[in-house]
């Protein structure tokens, strides 16, 4: 039932759309809101309420309130009163049991059910606490807002924009729209930001108009992030113009919430956008010239309003709405009862100040208007408009608390908060604003005390005797408005690394798994035992093109480097390897690799797979302290790094070589590092051995990644991966950084006692170390031999005499040892060869002992051969 | 934290391009008493008001340099590149 043209109705009345409600299909014209085609449709309940179960129907009609929270085409909780119409969109009621007419949970409104007062929840649920999984349960399904998508909301996807502008208009009213125009004159980069759909299509000059549109806050550094649609725009704006207006208050007095108890607002957007009469026979109580007003506009489209209360000059104290199924029959205002199927109530208007306050405005109270003002705005946020005060007057919203019916008197429609609840709440001691709102979640709710606060603020100040201004108002945090989380987050992204060697890797079937931004090969097959065999009998090659790389050069970069760490480098000779690890000035260990000196003036330093960029930062961090002439380049992601290892691997890289000789164990020997070119690649190679086997580690161009590859595979060199490495490492006994060692971890306990030069006049960690080594050890790291053939899991509590006493960091079945190995950290009394104690595993205590020094090869033999 | 840095290289960016390291410390020289060496490893003054702190243009130009910024506010009043410890002390020779 539409009225006949009006002079300002956005809808086209020549196209026509569908889509379904509830399974039946509604019609509406293009510039209908899917709220007003449901309207018009016939539709006046909208929705049941948060706990009651109550009927509601549409009230502010502008978005800000949860009487229209449907679930539309799955995505729940959305204002279907701003939501454009769109074909076959598939619109559904939410929060009800049954059907928005009929909802048998609407009981709760009559016998009280199991949460009627407030903090009902606190009091009472939480005993006994073992129920409280079942009372959860129970009540989850009972409240609530809206059901999300079991199989994921992936269906949406969201994005974010960095955007500049010179001056952000939020609000396009009329003085919104003026200020756009004027900073428009003066200069580009103008943004128009409005919520409502009225400016779509409407040509600005020089203003970019951003709409339907809500900013969110206003944060510091001028950033606004604004919601349109499913994009988040993040706004940096020199200037911005808060011209968020005015919203109308409703009035408190029993059946306030009945189905076609309406805001002035709300009803002058149904008759002038959509040609809708939101009834036949109203009633309009209201303060201030302009609310007033809707009476004569009611009239003109043939309402009929028996009766005007103007609350400014009649002090009509009690007025009671009187409801049949939940919609609204007659309202009495003193005594004298008027039939109506359409009451139009209004306390007036307060200032939309919640942006100004956010961005650190002070609001405070105008008695003689009877509203809450911004003031000392911050600079660079202007206010222009209504949110400034100007037009704006409230008369006291709390007419009646209690009716000759009986009926709810709601402060708060959102989370169904009424005058008894606020009451009681001041009867229990929660006397300021900022308890209330917790105790009762008034002002909490979807509208976010849009239409609450100015009533909670009054009930307060009447019922504790103080003014208005000394109640306050509660912080004004953001969101403005409601925004979906998938906004917030953005597209969802899982940005890995990958080797220039990855799909050599896929191609041979390996299983890759994450290690740290990296994936790796965990192992080629299901049995990472036959490429650690491959290792030790024959030949492998792992890709490690993972490790960080930092070049540091310059005149003083063995005196950074003396610096940075506890080892010594000023001695190392160039062409020689050092390994090396980093310590805070905590004396913690932070990262450990090899330190390869190429010249005088250049060391090749490599670091763990996830160590690259804080080594770098760390590295720079101190230079720029210190001041040593020396640059530090982080190379890691243009070198490429394989290591071949295994018995033959000196045999088959002499074959990639021109000639076999400056490979040979004299000319390159154990920790030599070496300028080669390998199969036609210019190579840095490294002698080094954590596998434990004769290795060479190369580094070179990551371009030549696969031809490198393909080669030393074609050599008879067995891929292997990270599974097979850890094995082949803890045969040796060396330490994986973060996984053997902690933020608590030094080099004395971690059993390194050989590694910091303390002669040194100065190095990252020294002052921390000196004291260590005063202090008595709490725990040392050590190896062990499981006395059975179990494997404990990783963190496997070790136990002492029935007594927690430690911890596993590592362990494997390894064999080449023949049995299961791993590291502990464990007392340092009990830290001796040949010790036992029990490690717990699958709830048994395993024996194990102590084993110091390498499983495999102690005397390192076999990788400086 | 919105606020915009100044990166002395590339000029006024959003903060979250920039890695914050802490509060200017003072680190003892030559050997430190247990008392003074936890006082430089574990205690900030985490002033309210005007601090002197570390921050880089992580994922910019990647320079390291001081800030400082008013704590309540997040206004930096000045930014500036170290000077190193060797540069001033060569400065004394
Ligand atoms: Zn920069």
């Amino acid at each position: 039932m539409r009225l006949p043209p009006q002079p300002r109705e956005r809808i086209d009345r020549s196209q026509r759309i569908l889509f379904t409600f509830d399974g039946k299909v509604v019609g509406g014209y293009a510039g209908d809101t899917i709220g007003s085609a449901l309207f018009a449709h016939g539709q006046r309940i909208f929705s049941r309420s948060f706990k009651y179960h109550r009927p509601r129907g549409l009230l502010c009609c502008s978005g800000h309130c949860p009487n229209c929270l449907m679930t539309v085409d799955g995505v729940p909780n959305v204002r279907v009163c701003v939501e454009p119409i769109r074909d076959g969109a598939v619109v559904e009621p939410q929060n009800v049991w049954g059907s928005l007419e009929r909802d048998v949970l609407s009981i709760t409104d009559k016998i009280g059910g199991p949460f009627t007062p407030v903090g009902f929840y606190y009091r009472t649920m939480i005993r006994p606490r073992r129920l409280w999984p079942v009372y959860e349960k129970v009540l989850r399904n009972l409240a609530g807002l809206g059901r999300l998508r079991k199989d994921g909301a992936g269906h949406t996807r969201y994005d974010v924009e960095h955007r500049r502008a010179r001056v952000l208009v939020v609000g396009g009213g009329e003085a919104g729209r003026a200020a756009a125009l004027a900073a428009a004159a003066l200069g580009p980069d103008v943004v128009l930001v409005d919520e409502t759909a009225d400016l779509v299509g409407h040509e600005l000059e020089g203003v970019e108009v951003l709409a339907p549109a809500r900013a969110l806050g206003i944060w510091e550094g001028g950033l606004v992030p604004v919601v349109a649609g499913s994009v988040l725009h993040r706004f940096r704006a020199e200037r911005i113009v808060v011209a968020a207006g005015a919203l109308d208050q409703p009035l408190v007095f029993p059946g306030n919430d009945l189905v076609g108890v309406m805001l002035p607002g709300g009803v002058r957007r149904l008759v002038r956008d959509f040609a809708i009469a939101p009834g036949s026979r109203a009633v309009v109580i209201a303060a201030g010239e302009e609310d007033l007003e809707i009476a004569g506009e009611l009239r003109e489209v043939g309402v009929a309003v028996p009766e005007v209360v103007d609350l400014t000059s009649t002090p009509a104290r009690r007025i009671e709405a009187h409801g049949r199924k939940g919609r609204v029959a007659a309202v009495s205002v003193d005594g004298r009862k008027v039939d109506c199927d359409l009451v139009v109530a209004s306390a007036g208007r307060q200032p939309a100040y919640s942006l100004l306050a956010q961005a650190g405005a002070r609001v405070e109270y105008d008695e003689s208007r009877g509203i809450f003002v911004p003031t000392n705005l911050p600079a660079g946020v202007e206010a222009v408009g209504s949110v400034t005060g100007e037009d704006c007057v409230t008369v006291d919203p709390v007419r009646t608390t209690k009716g000759a019916g009986g009926d709810k008197c709601f402060v708060c429609v959102c989370e169904d908060v009424t005058t008894k609840d606020i009451a009681r709440a001041i009867d229990e001691g929660f006397d300021s604003i900022e308890l209330a709102k917790r105790y009762t979640t008034v002002t909490m709710g979807p509208c976010q005390g849009k239409l609450c606060q100015l009533a909670s603020i009054r009930l307060y100040a009447q019922a504790t005797g103080v003014g208005e201004a000394a109640v306050g108002t509660t912080t004004a945090r953001p969101p403005w408005a409601p925004v979906e989380l998938g906004v917030l987050a953005g597209r969802h992204f899982e940005p890995a690394r990958r080797t220039s060697v990855h799909f050599r890797h896929e191609e041979a079937g390996a299983r890759m798994m994450w290690a740290g931004p990296w994936k790796r090969p965990y192992a080629y097959g299901e049995r990472p035992e036959d490429e650690v065999r491959a290792v030790h009998d024959s030949l492998g090659v792992i890709d490690v093109s993972t490790l960080g790389k930092i070049l540091v050069e310059g005149p003083e970069a063995a005196d950074l480097l003396e610096r940075l760490y506890p080892n010594r480098f000023g001695d190392l000779r160039p062409g020689r390897i050092r390994y090396g690890v980093l310590t805070s000035d905590a004396g913690r260990i932070m990262d450990d690799g090899t330190v390869a000196r190429l010249a005088d003036d250049l060391y090749y330093v490599t670091t763990t797979s996830t160590g690259a960029d804080s080594v770098t930062a760390w590295f720079e961090w101190w230079n720029a302290v210190w001041g040593y002439d020396a640059e530090i380049v982080n190379v890691t992601g243009a070198l490429a790094a394989l290591n071949l290892a295994g018995p033959r691997a000196r045999e088959a890289l002499g074959r990639l070589v021109d000639d076999p000789d400056v490979v040979s164990a004299e000319s390159f020997r154990y920790l030599d590092a070496k300028a080669l070119v390998v199969a036609g690649v210019p190579c840095l190679a490294l002698r080094i051995g954590f596998v434990g086997e004769l290795g060479y580690e190369l580094h070179f161009p990551s371009p030549a990644g696969e031809h490198v590859w393909d080669r030393l595979v074609a050599e008879g060199a067995r891929p292997f991966g990270l599974e097979p490495q850890r094995v082949l490492r803890l045969e040796k006994g060396h330490i994986i950084v973060g996984q053997d060692t902690d933020s608590e971890s030094n080099l004395l306990s971690a059993g390194m006692q050989w590694l910091p030069k303390m002669d040194k006049d100065d190095f990252v960690g020294k002052l921390a170390l000196e004291h260590f080594a005063e202090r008595p050890e709490r725990e040392r790291l050590v190896g062990f031999r499981m006395e059975e053939d179990v494997l404990p899991v990783e963190g496997a509590q070790i136990v002492v005499e029935g007594r927690p006493a430690g911890r596993v960091t590592s362990a494997r079945r390894s064999e080449a040892v023949g049995g299961v190995i791993g590291l502990a950290w464990l007392p340092p009394d009990r830290a001796e060869e040949g010790t036992r104690f029990e490690v717990r595993v699958d709830r048994r205590l395993v024996g194990a002992r102590v084993a110091h020094g390498p499983f495999y090869d102690p005397a390192g033999e076999r990788m400086r051969a | 934290m919105s606020f915009l840095l100044e990166c002395p290289r590339c000029g006024s960016r959003p903060v979250d391009e920039f890695a914050y390291f802490g509060e200017v410390t003072r680190r003892p020289k030559g050997s430190a008493s247990l008392r003074e060496l936890t006082e430089y490893v574990y205690f900030r003054d985490n002033v309210a008001g005007v601090q002197r702190e570390w921050w880089q243009h992580r994922t910019g130009c990647g320079e390291w340099f001081l800030a400082e910024r008013d704590t309540r506010t997040n206004e930096v009043l000045a930014i500036h590149l170290p000077q190193p410890e060797r540069a001033q002390a060569g400065g004394a020779e």
